[in-house]
């Protein structure tokens, strides 16, 4: 039986690293790019798009799997923006030893900068970007109140 | 309620925070003329980083008429040209003064130097953001000349770069304003506010809406927004009020322009019973007073 489950795999198991699941499909890339990942990466790193998924209903997902390396708190608060339904799972010796899902704070700070470019927060004033989270996913600079609703990806910093 | 706040943005206020402050405002509105010694030893720092005659006068009257004193700086000084941040000559300033009018024109500036002072902070104007202390006195002049609740209002002019509308806009949702937004494509209001503020009408043609409104509130159209000189005459001329524009308009109608005003409305138009500019300016001293004493006194 655990033999059949292996063959259906899309993907190895891995043995030490963080399993990204229920990403939205189509956001994988994206989260590659929060992660860093890039030509030239050297971790080993798995990528599966629009595979089918039970939690999201009949909708399809993505996952990404990156080998030796968990993810820090920043880097899942910054998943948590592209794909809020993602979970994060920890792997050590084969074994998911952390399972969570990714949280959208009611604030999030130096993560988006904010796409007015006459914005105090792109000055040389010591200020970091703030942006108020609200629902359905929308943002609003907290000092010009410049909203982003799409493409929420290309203002990370 | 407001003592020691900071004024930054209409987002912050509720409807029944408003309607308190425009009932100070009226309690204070007779002491706009005689004087009196609430602010007496205060101090109100103006610090303009950019030209803003009306916004400045008015503060600086409004402080004096409370007894207080203010000191000024503007952009051209000293500190400013030697590249100092607006956070330093904010922490600095919070030293000299017991509350700050900022005018600058990095939008979300009065937020930011709100999180760095701890004496209050009046946003005069940020950018092309938000301008509460206008807002505020525009909302004052429609509650005494016309009405707040359930206003008919036709915003006009250049609304995409407009300081004034878009936080004015925004505050008359709260006061579920039926608006209209009029103005040529090109200075529409930007997508991302009309659809924060949900259930507008969207026109080119004054003609369409002019009689079927409470308020017309004119913004000036500037020049500068436009490449071909030709083109602005011609958007500028299209737009302009005069008596013409004016037939059939409601009893209770009214012109508001937040000033300074270039040609957007004729002058025969200033000693009708619609013209309401000019006490609309005044208002600003009120209103500026009551804001005042608030934040640096507690109570009127």
């Amino acid at each position: 039986m655990l033999e059949k489950q292996k063959d259906e795999l899309r993907v190895r198991s891995i043995k030490n690293g963080t399993v990204i699941d229920h990403i939205t499909a189509g956001s994988a890339l994206n989260v590659l790019k929060i992660l860093g990942v890039k030509a030239g990466t050297r971790s080993i790193v798995s990528v599966v798009m629009n595979v089918p998924s039970k939690k999201l209903g009949s909708k399809a997902k993505d996952i990404v799997k990156i080998e030796d390396r968990e993810l820090n708190s920043d880097e899942v608060d910054r998943i948590a923006l592209i794909a809020p339904d993602a979970t994060i799972n920890i792997i050590r010796d084969y074994e998911v030893v952390q399972k969570s899902s990714v949280e959208l704070h009611d604030k999030i700070e130096n993560m988006v900068r904010c796409p007015n470019l006459n914005c105090i927060s792109n000055t040389n004033e010591p200020v970091t970007s703030k942006f108020a989270v609200i629902y359905p996913l929308t943002l609003r600079c907290l000092y010009c109140e410049r909203i982003i609703k799409n493409n929420i990806t290309e203002h990370l910093i | 309620m407001f003592e020691k706040k900071h004024i930054i943005s209409m987002r912050d206020f509720s409807r029944e925070e408003i309607n308190y402050i425009l009932n100070c405002a009226e309690k204070i509105e007779p002491l706009a003329r005689t004087g009196t010694d609430i602010l007496h030893n205060k101090l109100l720092a103006l610090l303009f980083f950019e030209p803003s005659t009306r916004t400045q006068l008015s503060f600086d009257t409004a402080m004096k008429r409370l007894g207080g004193k203010t000191l000024s700086l503007s952009s051209e000084s000293s500190s400013m040209l030697k590249g100092e941040t607006l956070a330093d000559t904010v922490k600095v300033i919070e030293g000299y003064a017991d509350g700050i009018v900022l005018r600058h024109p990095k939008e979300g500036a009065a937020r930011m130097a709100s999180e760095l002072s701890v004496i209050p902070v009046l946003n005069g104007g940020d950018g092309a953001g938000h301008h509460p202390t206008q807002t505020l006195l525009d909302l004052y002049t429609m509650r005494k000349e016309s009405r707040l609740q359930d206003l008919d209002i036709a915003l006009l002019g250049d609304l995409k770069y407009g300081r004034t509308v878009h936080s004015l806009a925004y505050a008359l949702k709260m006061f579920d304003a039926n608006i209209s937004l009029v103005a040529p494509e090109e200075l529409q209001m930007p997508k991302y506010i009309v659809d924060d503020l949900g259930g507008v009408t969207i026109t080119n043609d004054i003609d369409e809406v002019i009689r079927d409104i409470d308020v017309l509130y004119v913004t000036r159209i500037q020049k500068e927004r436009f490449p071909d000189p030709n083109e602005y005459h011609r958007v500028a001329s299209s737009y302009r009020i005069s008596s013409d524009t004016l037939a059939g308009v409601r009893d209770n109608f009214i012109i508001m322009h937040p000033l300074p005003r270039s040609d957007e409305i004729a002058p025969e138009i200033d000693n009708t019973k619609y013209a309401k500019y000019f006490t609309q300016s005044f208002n600003g001293v009120p209103v500026r007073m009551a804001l005042l004493v608030l934040v640096m006194a507690g109570n009127i």
